[in-house]
């Protein structure tokens, strides 16, 4: 490894509170001036089950999980235990500890409570004891009574403090950040006993254990101010920014983290969150609310899309603004719920019938999630049509270290897109019945300005049947020919605005390389963490994280395509979707393009990509083909 | 200054100003009961004092979508069943609008029945025309959630097992504020019921007759109707629940047997409308959502303001 970094894992059972106590880490370690990325692996459960949260830390920045990790804390699963029996679930409660070690890097530590887990029952289920495991890979094992320590000064809950005392102890991290973040969030006798059990599993450590191992806290400051928020957070804040002020939706994993934030904060914002009883409604109330004059959004994850695609088509038709967001899961039908994948592509570029006339954003970052729902909105209003932001249950749900500066360069947006004011009503074309021609057919760039309900002299008909200048249905052919042709022309018109004002296309690596990786989404940064490696040893290799998939960036991918001799896609489905896309939009490359894929519900690791890469795009017999997991295809279909 | 103008505005207007100056009949065949829906909905606007432009109505798919097409106002037609979602946003993006929806009983009480449950439990503000004709009928005559038991169709050849719906029981179960149920031949009944559910601060469900001349030649015209109001065989206090649901009963039970009873059968006043609550609860600005993209003087927080929960 070329630089120091801590990556830590808290695995426990669901309901154990592994979640709070790593994002308060997480933050913990920020504070001691490191960049940290965190990594969430759970059931679809509420109690039980084996579930871990991962922190990488170290002083740069950091874009991805790393491969493995050096520090498991191993709380068992307080849920596997039924009040009758011993051992509820069969093996559950060591699971939290034999189902990390695969990839528990050599000379990493593991502290484990033997309060929950019994060494005997672990080396029961292993192979091989973890006494001997430990010796063969230069593991440092300390076991701790935890539940022992936070039931005699508090509550057995509270062993996840005595977990991170012990820790703290372990790597030389000092108390007073933790204490402060505690103090933050609790008070009274709660806070006194987290403050005890804390100080007294440090003791502990630092009382009755030698400390001979490697793995110590990095070092580092912060150039920038950093929070550490997630992809959720970046979409929901983009759409606050952006001027929304109206949300509805029914909870969906993953999308219901982006739903809950809003609802949390649009009403001090001025605005309004609705919780409606299906996809549908929500997606027809924020096509309501938006046809009034409001800026708003919807969305859901894969299933609950799939029911939203009718309004999805009736936004298209009557040209009303709204974005929505769809959050990957593992699919089809209900998939796997708490897993990612990059399966909904071809359902959201294809969705609903007839022609698709739509934004579509992948944004592959934090950062991106921000930038690109501010203008997913600005699009959306400006051309008068649905904009889509594809995230993922990876980039929703993990946190990481930003600048603050990523929130606080632009103003909020109050601009409701091209609507007229009721001045601008009284010069604009009319019809003889007084009526405003809403679809007068010669507009720039496809756009004829909207009225709102309750305006003077605006008032307009608007449906999902086509429909003449004025609003009214009509199949006559030239009317039909004429409005689709004037729909379509705002494809381009975006095309050349995206192009104008900086598109989203991120290229990554060695100018003048050799071969190139194809990314999008949320693999983006784990991608980039890859090309990195590789340009390390002999490899000459550029990545391009594409986040434009509606109107797409043609000459951005061609260039991109043609510098290179080959390249691979990487992407999280079985059918290579955005392999497709791109030899459908660009009708070439098809001879020089490979897929990398993965779905098996979880994201590439970046050795993961090194080796696949490697094996892909190299004649080298001695170069290890790639794991099982990985299945490198070549595209045959060329144009 | 409003940014919206037209809402309240004090204009002289009659029912010629609700009608385009195309009239794209091409849908409702002679005699059908939906001309009188449109007729008494531009007269109870005329009597509201409403002018086109700060109406928004919203429609569904079939003959009764079209009505958006001859009834000039701010008109948004939408998919089968879906009117009722779009419509109640609209009401608490814009309050101060005068929200409209519509639908027939395939569309409102068959497909989009999910949503009228939930827009009457939520009681927005607006009024909510259902056309029942028991029939489907633009796509030419099927067995509709409200055809009487062993109706006969094309698609329902020996007759359909299935009960009827019933629409004002369900409206009363929902939590509807204000329903009525009136009949295309009876306009002078419709047009008042029509300007006060309008009027009604809360979600108002008008179960409309309209007879379809077409593809229900069997049923009845609905006539004669008893005004249950009008008629001394009635008794019951329309702001009671339990009265309301045993008139309802009985209305709907006997709509099937020839007997025809219009009139109000239920309302309630003083519930806040569900904007109201919302309002009430801070969940809800006081002014119209809207009205800030217009306002110059507009403080838009940034999500900056949120930053620190995260440091």
């Amino acid at each position: 490894m070329t630089e120091n970094e801590l990556i830590w894992r808290l695995a426990g059972g669901s309901g154990d509170g592994i979640d709070s106590t790593s994002q308060n880490f997480a933050k913990v370690l920020m504070r001691s001036g490191l960049h940290v990325f965190t990594h969430r692996h759970y059931p679809s459960r509420i109690r039980g089950g084996h579930t871990y949260a991962e922190i990488r830390s170290k002083a740069t920045p950091v874009r991805s999980r790393g491969d493995g990790y050096n520090f498991l804390l191993a709380l068992g699963d307080s849920f596997a235990r039924s009040p009758d029996e011993e051992a509820y679930y069969g093996n559950e409660e060591v699971k939290p500890l034999v189902e990390n070690l695969d990839d528990l890097r050599d000379g990493g530590i593991i502290v484990y409570d033997e309060g929950l887990i019994d060494i005997d029952d672990v080396d029961s289920v292993l192979e091989t004891s973890l006494e001997a495991l430990a010796a063969e890979h230069d593991w440092h094992v300390y076991p701790l009574d935890l539940r022992d320590i936070a039931t005699e000064h508090g509550r057995e809950v509270m062993r996840n403090t005595a977990g991170v005392g012990a820790t703290a102890a372990l790597i030389s991290l000092d108390l007073d950040p933790i204490e402060a973040l505690m103090s933050d969030s609790m008070g009274g006798d709660a806070l006194e006993a987290n403050l005890t059990i804390l100080q007294a599993a440090y003791d502990q450590v630092r009382d009755e254990h030698e400390i001979d191992h490697d793995v110590v806290l990095p070092e580092g400051t912060h150039e920038e101010v950093p929070v550490l928020l997630s992809g959720s957070h970046g979409v929901a804040y983009g759409a606050l920014d952006a001027g929304c002020r109206f949300i509805s939706g029914y909870p969906m994993t993953p999308w219901t983290e982006v739903f809950t934030i809003l609802s949390q904060h649009l009403p001090e914002y001025g605005g309004v969150s609705e919780q409606v009883e299906d996809e549908i409604a929500a997606a027809g109330m924020a096509i309501g609310a938006s046809h009034a004059g409001v800026k708003a959004m919807s969305g859901s994850s894969g299933g609950g899309f799939a029911l939203m695609s009718e309004l999805l088509g009736t936004a298209e038709m009557t040209e009303t603004p709204v974005v929505f967001v769809e959050a990957m899961r593992g699919g089809p039908s209900t998939g796997m719920p708490t897993k990612p994948e990059q399966g909904d592509l071809d359902h959201v570029l294809y969705s609903s019938q007839g022609d698709s006339n739509r934004i579509v954003f992948a944004p592959g970052t934090i950062e991106e999630c921000y930038e690109q729902t501010r203008r997913a909105f600005e699009l959306a209003y400006e051309y008068q049509l649905p904009a889509i932001v594809v995230i993922d249950q990876k980039l929703s749900g993990e946190y990481r270290t930003v600048p603050d500066s990523v929130f606080t360069e632009s103003a909020p947006d109050p601009d409701p897109g091209t609507v007229l004011t009721e001045e601008e009503i009284e010069d604009a074309a009319h019809h003889a019945s007084g009526s405003y021609l809403r679809f007068q057919y010669d507009a720039d760039d496809g756009v004829v300005p909207r009225t709102l309900p309750g305006q003077k002299g605006g008032r307009f008909l608007t449906t999902g049947n086509e429909h003449n200048p004025a609003g009214h249905i009509s199949e006559d052919p030239e009317n039909r020919r004429r409005q689709v042709d004037r729909r379509r022309a705002k494809q381009e018109a975006i095309r050349e605005t995206l192009d104008e004002t900086g598109t989203h296309q991120t290229r990554y690596g060695t100018e003048d390389a050799r071969y190139g990786i194809l990314v999008w989404g949320s693999q983006q940064s784990t991608v980039f963490e890859a090309v990195d490696r590789l340009n390390e040893t002999d490899y000459s290799v550029s990545a391009l994280g594409v986040s434009e998939m509606m109107p797409f960036p043609e000459s951005d991918v061609a260039d991109f395509l043609e510098s290179v001799e080959e390249a691979v896609v990487v992407e999280m489905n079985s059918g290579g979707q955005f392999r497709g896309l791109v030899q459908r939009e660009l009708g070439a490359y098809g001879d020089r393009l490979y897929s990398l894929l993965k779905y098996d519900g979880n994201p590439f690791e970046p050795a993961e990509v090194v080796d696949g890469v490697r094996a892909v795009i190299t004649d080298d017999p001695s170069v290890a083909p790639p794991t099982t997991r990985l299945e490198p295809t070549k595209a045959t279909n060329s144009r | 200054m409003s940014a919206f103008n037209a809402i309240g505005a004090d204009q002289e207007v009659d029912t010629d100003a609700f009608t385009p100056g195309v009239e794209p009949r091409a849908t409702w065949c002679p005699g059908c009961g939906d001309f009188a829906v449109l007729k008494t909905l531009k007269q109870a606007m005329v009597e509201r004092g409403k002018n086109p432009d700060e109406v928004l109505l919203v429609t569904g798919i079939g003959c009764s979508g079209k009505l958006s097409s001859y009834f000039e106002s701010y008109g948004f037609h939408s998919i089968h069943g879906r009117s009722l979602p779009v419509a109640r946003a609209a009401t608490l993006a814009n309050p101060d609008l005068e929200v409209v929806a519509a639908g027939g009983d395939g569309d409102g009480y068959g497909i989009g029945g999910n949503h009228f449950t939930h827009t009457a439990r939520e009681n927005h503000d607006m009024t909510y025309i259902v056309f029942n004709n028991e029939i489907f009928g633009l796509t030419k005559g099927q067995t509709s959630p409200t055809s009487p038991k062993g109706h006969k169709s094309k698609t329902q050849p020996s007759g359909s097992a299935k009960n009827p719906i019933r629409p004002l029981e369900w409206g009363l179960n929902a939590g509807a504020t204000y329903i009525a149920r009136t009949a295309a031949v009876n306009p002078r009944q419709a047009t008042e019921i029509l300007v006060e559910a309008m009027d009604h601060d809360g979600f108002a469900h008008v179960d409309f007759l309209t007879q379809c001349p077409t593809w229900n030649k069997d049923a009845k015209q609905y006539v004669p109707y008893i005004d249950v109001q009008d008629s001394e065989d009635f008794e019951f206090d329309v702001h009671d629940r339990d009265d309301a649901a045993q008139m309802m009963r009985e209305a709907d039970t006997r709509l099937h047997e020839g007997e025809i009873l219009t009139g109000r059968f239920f309302v309630e006043e003083g519930r806040p409308s569900y904007s109201e609550e919302k309002r009430q609860t801070g969940q809800m600005p006081d002014d119209p959502i809207v009205e800030q993209y217009f306002d110059e003087n507009a403080e838009w927080k940034p999500s900056s303001d949120l930053l620190d929960r995260h440091r």
